[in-house]
């Protein structure tokens, strides 16, 4: 089916943020937020009617124009929507809309705030034609430029240094990463040449995917992975993201936690035919997923800024997704994605109201018993910190319970994947409690001035937590185990997983009460330990390198960044002014050299040459007298 | 009509127009050298609207004989390859005159040796005889090395000796070589003549072949440049007046890339063939070398001009993977360059102006005084960065495709300058606009005048629109791009021709 | 009675003679330039002789050239010097030296 309504779907914010960059200044900063929520609604309304012209093996196809071509390769600025597309649109568009129209709250007070929602637009234009992407090549435009949205939001109050480093830290670090994802589409594309298909279009990719050569799909794929691991924030190109909390908490939301993040799991589950050829791939991608999902699950806990510790739980969420996607069940990666989405925006919004109460304070040590000056944001944050602990009938309960399910059930899976994520989730439920106790109970500990201030947010604000809120619980309902719509609406685009087929009895109920259970248990314990009063000494060693992030950053800036910039520096100031150009100046002076000797015979006056003239010219009668 | 003499000339009538204006009236000075260009550049407007976008073959040809006795003509033709450097140049040149507008000094002098400038350029361009390519090639010199010498920086003296002295080395080589492949074309055919297209079809053996390749490849590799040849570069760059930096790096410096495509590479092609594995290897190491050089300046200029060596080893990369993708990527990514590295340039420029200081560390925090040129200097650093969307990702795209059928392991340590462009440009970014505005003397600066909008307003145009609908131009450098890779093609797939293959590296190029 | 063309070869060597000592010893321009002028008309007067002997007309006219040329680079010459005084107060050789190097 073809239809020209998807392409309206990235022009809307491309036109409003365009409209924000060259009039922003000039229509005053109110108008220009709801310029921006406008667009983004308007394309949520599309998507919505896209979604239901959707069946789920339907695809939906708009082409503007042929982008790049060099026979035999060609790519073409072409949109398609299939069932996954449907689903990652609705996100973006949806959640996006709402934490626009929370950004017209948070971000009234800021005189940048065309340019904030110029930027915010461009973000959901790129992550939608990255969605929307009919072939790699565009897809990677939008890779690409949502990673340069995040690059100028994360920079976004760009006086402080440290938010503009961050920034940099995560443009760079991605990139990192797109350079194994450029080569993994060289290497494909010249493969897909050999296979007489010269396309990167996905359909084409589709149906030519089972010739590819076994050896070349491994790593074809794993330079997928690695792209992935630079966007998603996995193990070892996660360090952009914690610091990526410098941008605007809105961004927080929107970027790093409910969609840009999300892209590589996307990616992955785009490319499932391609991942299913490669076995040693696909269990590479589960151990690094079930790896990041516990080692970022651990440093979470010991984190006391309260958007760190979103992140840091973003970036183990992230490892649950590909821990899904590695055991061969993409549609439990993408079903977490989408509850993910709801609950993790909704803690970042909400994180937001609080810093936002508290005049600019991020540190949880300096929170406490706000649960009465903000009823509002408390209880949307616990709804949302139920649904990521794992708590039935909560959106990530389902999610969550279907990863561990199929890490432990599926044919890819295993029983210490499964006991990593297990772990993690009781993790998962300590750390977040300990949060939501640290700064919704107990007794403030903030100073007075910034006490008398703190007060609940206004409704552009408080409605989008509602709705979150709301979607955290309803989300998973999507999947219930007695009616579930989920699967059998992207089935014809990742393919069946079915934990059945693993031959032994699985005991569904024992996993769920186990899991269950130790969500429970991470939350009492977060009771116990900081309930009312924190009740256990934050010191020692091991808090000490959970707090300080396993040294990690320490670490690559030591066996990288330094030596690396060492090079450059020696390259800089004394291989090329020393040696290249020493050499071309030592032949310059050597024939300066040369020169010297002969320059002293020019004395420059006219007589002195005259008589060597002379000189000359008798030699010559004399030899030619004498021949 | 005439029209590709008109284009060449036309800027040289300019010049001796401006000998007749007297030396104070400098707006009239101005007027006229930039009225001047404009039309020269309406001219190039025509000629690429009459362009046949489908023939491969030369276009707009003009002859006539020159040096009869030795069989030297005027030929001049235009097709894919150069018809787009033809019209950057006649867009470049009216942006550096009006980024002149702030030489006082020897106004009249200036404005001339731009307009032979510009002459010597659009020539190199559109010569079909090799000797008349040799002479524009060295009239480009004369006025380059003037607009060093005269308005440059400090060290201006050495750096404009260094430029001469660095490219004769080269091009005499070439006229060397130039001549004996005329001669040989004689004893062969008994023809004595200077044209491209007659010399393209003599066959030399490969020894003689190998030696004249040198001669041309030094010439060219010293202009483009090839790493380890560069060094002139930083020198010219940091002492030029901004519209000599400009022209310099839009223009100059895809002189000698295009020489390789135009002459070099169909001249020789088994000569080529067996280069490409060092050729290859040079422009990879320039890749990096340059990008981790520019990572540690201080200067902005200087930083820029090492950029300038790593971006053109990627259209070195593609030019020697003789493949089209290659091809057009090299042609495209040579656009790409002048115009991003042009418009850095003018910006550099438009700092100094203003505070008269070029060193990273005097600036930051310019995004809160200046707001409209921090915009386009984001917006030019992302397209040198090679943003998809942008113009510069599409030439690198290519570049690599095609570099990756022919050398992958080396398209694999290439590709890794994607990560280091974004390193060195973010840094000196970082540095420059973001952070807090701490020296006083920046409060001082204005933003963009309407002058420097309407310099920097058609490259950012560009810059866009060919990142996001390259296809007029690909479809025009295609054919022509083939023509110039049919005999190198031929030969690597005809001639089992013994090769020194360099580690790492497959046997199966082009099929 | 009509002297031996001898005679006139010796007094031109000798005049050329003393134009050449003239113009490598003498430390002022002028003298030197009057030098120049010495030996030019040294040569003429060879060419005059042996136009008289061998009865042509060929060296009477290559010294009307030589004279032009004598005089045009008299011209030329006198005025570098006098601008070259105006500048430098000089008239030795030995001061100037521009073209050195």
């Amino acid at each position: 089916m073809t239809t020209n309504l998807l392409r309206w779907i990235p022009l809307l914010p491309l036109a409003a943020a365009v409209l924000n960059v060259f009039f922003g200044g000039r229509w005053g900063k109110r108008f220009a937020g709801i310029l921006a929520s406008a667009a983004v609604f308007g394309s949520f309304l599309i998507a919505l009617r896209v979604f239901m012209l959707l069946s789920p093996d339907a695809v939906l196809r708009d082409t503007l124009y042929t982008w790049i071509e060099s026979e035999p390769f060609k790519a073409q600025v072409s949109f398609q929507a299939d069932a996954l597309t449907a689903v990652m649109l609705l996100v973006i568009t949806g959640i996006g809309f709402l934490i626009h129209l929370y950004s017209t709250g948070y971000m009234a007070h800021d005189e940048g705030e065309a340019r904030f929602f110029a930027y915010l637009n461009l973000f959901v234009f790129f992550m939608s034609v990255l969605v929307l992407a009919d072939n790699l090549l565009l897809f990677f435009v939008g890779w690409e430029g949502v990673g340069l949205c995040s690059f100028l939001l994360i920079g976004f109050w760009y006086e402080d240094p440290a938010n503009t480093t961050a920034g940099n830290k995560a443009f760079i670090v991605n990139r990192i990463g797109d350079f194994a994802f450029l080569l993994g589409m060289l290497l494909l594309f010249w493969e897909m040449n050999r296979l007489g298909v010269p396309s990167l279009d996905f359909a084409a990719l589709k149906d030519a995917a089972a010739r590819i050569a076994p050896d070349t799909a491994v790593l074809i794929t794993l330079l997928f992975f690695i792209g992935a691991t630079g966007k998603s924030a996995q193990i070892p190109l996660y360090v952009w993201l914690p610091d990526a909390m410098a941008g605007p908490t809105p961004v927080s939301a929107l970027i790093h936690a409910a969609t840009m993040v999300t892209a590589g799991v996307y990616l992955t589950a785009r490319l499932n035919f391609l991942f299913v050829l490669a076995p040693y791939t696909l269990s590479l991608i589960a151990i690094i997923g079930a790896a990041t999902a516990l080692f970022a699950g651990t440093i979470a806990v010991a984190q006391n800024d309260i958007k760190r510790v979103l992140a840091y739980s973003t970036v183990s969420q992230l490892g649950y997704m590909f821990l899904a996607a590695g055991v061969g069940a993409f549609s439990a990666a993408v079903f977490h994605l989408f509850t993910h989405a709801f609950f993790k925006a909704c803690l970042f919004l909400g994180a937001g109201s609080v810093i936002h109460a508290m005049g600019g304070e991020q540190d949880m040590r300096k929170m406490g018993g706000l649960r009465r000056r903000l009823p509002a944001t408390y209880w949307t944050y616990l709804i949302a910190g139920l649904a990521l602990a794992g708590i039935p009938p909560t959106a990530g309960f389902f999610s969550k319970d279907r990863i561990l399910l199929e890490a432990y059930a599926s044919p890819h899976g295993s029983l210490a994947l499964w006991l990593v994520g297990w772990i993690t989730a009781g993790l998962t439920a300590f750390y977040m409690f300990r949060q939501l106790f640290l700064v919704f109970h107990g007794t403030s500990r903030a100073p007075e001035s910034v006490q008398a201030h703190v007060h609940e947010s206004p409704a552009a604000m408080t409605i989008p937590l509602i709705v979150l809120a709301l979607g955290s619980i309803a989300a998973g309902w999507l999947a219930l185990p007695s009616r579930d719509v989920w699967d059998p609406w992207l089935q014809a685009v990742l393919g069946r997983s079915n934990p059945a087929e693993h031959g032994e009895a699985v005991n569904e109920t024992l996993l769920v009460a186990l899991t269950v259970g130790i969500a429970l248990v991470g939350i009492a314990a977060a009771y116990f330990l900081y309930g009312r009063e924190r009740r256990v000494r934050e010191d020692g060693p091991l808090w000490g390198t959970l707090a300080q992030k396993y040294y990690i950053d320490e670490l690559y800036d030591f066996l990288f960044v330094r030596p690396f910039t060492a090079a450059a520096n020696w390259l800089a100031r004394a291989f090329d002014p020393g040696i290249i150009d020493g050499a071309v100046n030592g032949v310059a002076g050597l024939v300066r050299g040369i020169s010297a000797s002969g320059r002293r015979l020019q004395s420059g006056n006219v007589q002195h040459y005259l008589f060597a003239f002379l000189i000359g010219t008798i030699l010559i009668f004399v030899y030619w007298l004498r021949r | 009509m005439p029209g590709l003499s008109l284009l060449v000339f036309l800027p040289a009538v300019g010049a001796a127009a401006l000998l007749l204006i007297p030396r104070g009236a400098m707006r009239a000075l101005f007027s006229l050298a930039f009225g001047f260009s404009l039309a020269v550049f309406l001219v190039s407007l025509w000629i690429f609207a009459r362009f046949d976008p489908n023939a491969a073959g030369m276009q707009a040809v003009e002859r006539a004989a020159w040096i009869p006795a030795y069989g030297i003509e005027y030929i001049v033709g235009v097709d894919g390859l150069s018809l787009f450097l033809v019209l950057l140049t006649a867009l470049i040149v009216p942006i550096a005159i009006l980024a002149s507008w702030t030489v006082h000094d020897k106004v009249k002098e200036y404005l001339f040796f731009m307009l032979v400038l510009e002459t010597g350029m659009l020539g190199t361009l559109v010569a079909l005889d090799l000797f008349l390519f040799y002479v524009f090639w060295e009239v480009m010199l004369v006025p380059m090395y003037f607009l060093i010498g005269v308005w440059g920086g400090q060290r201006r003296l050495y750096a404009a000796v260094k430029f001469v002295v660095y490219t004769m080395t080269g091009s005499l080589l070439m006229l060397v070589a130039i001549i004996f492949l005329a001669t040989r074309n004689y004893q062969v055919t008994q023809t004595l003549t200077f044209g491209f297209q007659q010399l393209a079809n003599l066959r030399l053996p490969f020894h003689e072949q190998m030696w004249l390749f040198l001669a041309f490849a030094l010439s060219f590799a010293i202009k483009v440049p090839l790493f380890p040849l560069h060094t002139w570069l930083p020198d010219a760059h940091v002492e030029a007046p901004t519209a000599g930096s400009v022209i310099l790096a839009a223009i100059l410096l895809k002189m000698g890339t295009y020489g390789f495509i135009r002459f070099a590479i169909p001249l020789f092609p088994e000569a080529a063939l067996a280069a490409a594995p060092y050729v290859t290897a040079l422009a990879v190491v320039g890749i990096v070398y340059g990008a981790m050089v520019a990572m540690m300046q201080d200067d902005i200029k200087k930083l820029v001009a090492y950029s300038s060596v790593s971006h053109l080893g990627f259209v070195m990369l593609g030019l020697f993977a003789f493949n089209l993708q290659g091809a057009q990527g090299a042609v495209y990514q040579m656009l790409n360059h002048g115009l991003s590295t042009g418009a850095l340039f003018l910006i550099v420029g438009m700092i100094y102006d203003r505070r008269h200081t070029r060193m990273i560390a005097d600036f930051g925090g310019l995004w809160k005084q200046v707001p409209l040129l921090s915009a386009v200097f984001l917006i030019v650093t992302f397209s040198s960065i090679g943003l998809p969307g942008l113009n510069g990702f599409v030439g690198e795209f290519l570049i690599l495709l095609g570099a990756f059928q022919a050398h992958p392991g080396w398209t694999v340590l290439a590709t890794s300058g994607v990560v280091l462009g974004a390193i060195y440009m973010l840094w000196m970014f970082r540095r420059v606009v973001y952070g807090p505005l701490v020296r006083p003397e920046n409060r001082l600066m204005a933003d963009l005048s309407p002058r420097e909008i309407a310099m920097l307003a058609p490259l950012v145009a560009l810059i866009v629109f060919m990142g996001v609908y390259p296809r007029p131009f690909l479809s025009r450098i295609q054919g022509s791009a083939r023509v110039a890779l049919e005999r190198v093609e031929a030969q690597s797939m005809a001639a089992p021709l013994v090769r020194v293959e360099s580690a790492g590296e497959r046997t199966d190029r082009g099929r | 009675m009509q002297a031996p063309i001898e005679y006139y070869l010796v007094l031109s060597a000798v005049l050329f003679a003393i134009g050449v000592a003239g113009v490598v010893i003498r430390r002022d321009v002028i003298v030197i330039l009057m030098s120049i002028e010495l030996m030019l008309n040294a040569v003429n007067l060879t060419f005059i002789a042996f136009s008289r002997f061998m009865g042509s007309v060929e060296g009477q006219v290559i010294v009307f050239f030589v004279m032009t040329v004598a005089a045009a680079e008299a011209v030329v010459g006198l005025a570098i010097v006098i601008s070259v005084f105006r500048f430098r107060q000089t008239l030795d050789p030995r001061d100037m030296q521009l073209l050195k190097w």
